[in-house]
């Protein structure tokens, strides 16, 4: 008990406390377009970690639902797909945000944009077409294979797809992950620290979802 | 009863804490016009305050929302 069992979320609230006031204070490389904006890299795209790293954990339940069928699986897939919905829309919304001071519109069709509102609505379509089938085990198992598929799919639209189009996204040509290696030693001092906090408070939130929801199962047990 | 209220209380201690280390922190030099701007004259630093607190609270939300869960989870598996 104890230390033991809390000590991730410790860690998450100590990193994010730390994002918030480092990211606000750090002194910032000088960037003649983005200037102090680009403490966003702080808040904004972390929103984007957390919910990939929801879907691929919800993906990897869904396989394992598919081939242990337990429920369990089943009800811990389906939150990590609520919470990455979250974040995703989080992203989304700050996203259009920055741009709509940065690039003069909160919309300019950049094919990253486009690649993320895309998987948003694959993960809709998701939780719509769950909802709509009553029964468990029919519809954990058409859930499960959906959500395969689109996890199949968010790769290359946030991914490989924008990596082939120019975009006013910067890094985006074609690796992944060049922004962040290139990125101002200085900002990786607080950039990394944030990815890892924001994504423990996804995790947290998916905690607190699925005991939740395992709570309401059991009262629909005992009833 | 006195410990527990100060076990009850060293969260809220602690989370109106964090904002006053912070906002003691040194001023950075600035390098550039717009960080110049935004250090000219520490306000900055009432908004990081303020951000802190609210961010405080929220952690302080996800921290009771998880003591009614285990709470909860005790009596439902008594």
């Amino acid at each position: 008990m104890g230390l033991k069992k809390y000590w991730w979320k410790i860690l998450c609230a100590a990193l994010l406390m730390y994002t918030v006031v480092a990211g606000m204070l750090l002194e910032i490389p000088y960037l003649p377009k983005l200037k102090e904006s680009i403490r966003n890299l702080f808040y904004h795209v972390p929103m984007w970690y957390v919910m990939l790293v929801s879907f691929l954990m919800s993906m990897i339940y869904a396989i394992l639902y598919l081939s242990k069928e337990e429920q369990k699986y089943d009800t811990i897939s389906n939150e990590f797909v609520t919470t990455g919905i979250w974040f995703g829309c989080f992203g989304m919304i700050t996203g259009m945000e920055w741009a709509s001071i940065q690039w003069g519109s909160p919309w300019s069709n950049d094919p990253k944009q486009i690649g993320a509102a895309l998987t948003l609505l694959i993960y809709f379509a998701y939780a719509i077409l769950r909802n709509s089938m009553a029964g468990n085990d029919k519809q954990g198992r058409i859930a499960a294979v959906y959500n395969v598929f689109s996890f199949a799919l968010v790769i290359p639209l946030v991914y490989l797809v924008p990596a082939h189009f120019a975009s006013l996204h910067p890094g985006s040509d074609n690796k992944p992950f060049e922004a962040l290696k290139t990125q101002d030693h200085h900002l990786k001092y607080v950039s990394i620290p944030a990815m890892i906090g924001w994504t423990l408070l996804g995790f947290w939130i998916f905690d607190i979802r699925y005991r939740t929801k395992k709570l309401q199962q059991q009262k629909e047990f005992n009833a | 009863m006195m410990l527990k209220t100060i076990r009850r209380c060293y969260l809220l201690v602690v989370v109106f804490l964090i904002p006053l280390i912070a906002s003691s922190q040194p001023q950075p030099e600035t390098t550039n016009d717009s960080a110049a701007l935004l250090h000219q004259n520490g306000q900055i630093y009432l908004v990081v305050l303020v951000l802190s607190t609210i961010f405080a609270g929220i952690l302080t939300m996800l921290v009771v929302m998880e003591r009614k869960l285990n709470k909860l989870e005790k009596e439902l598996n008594k």
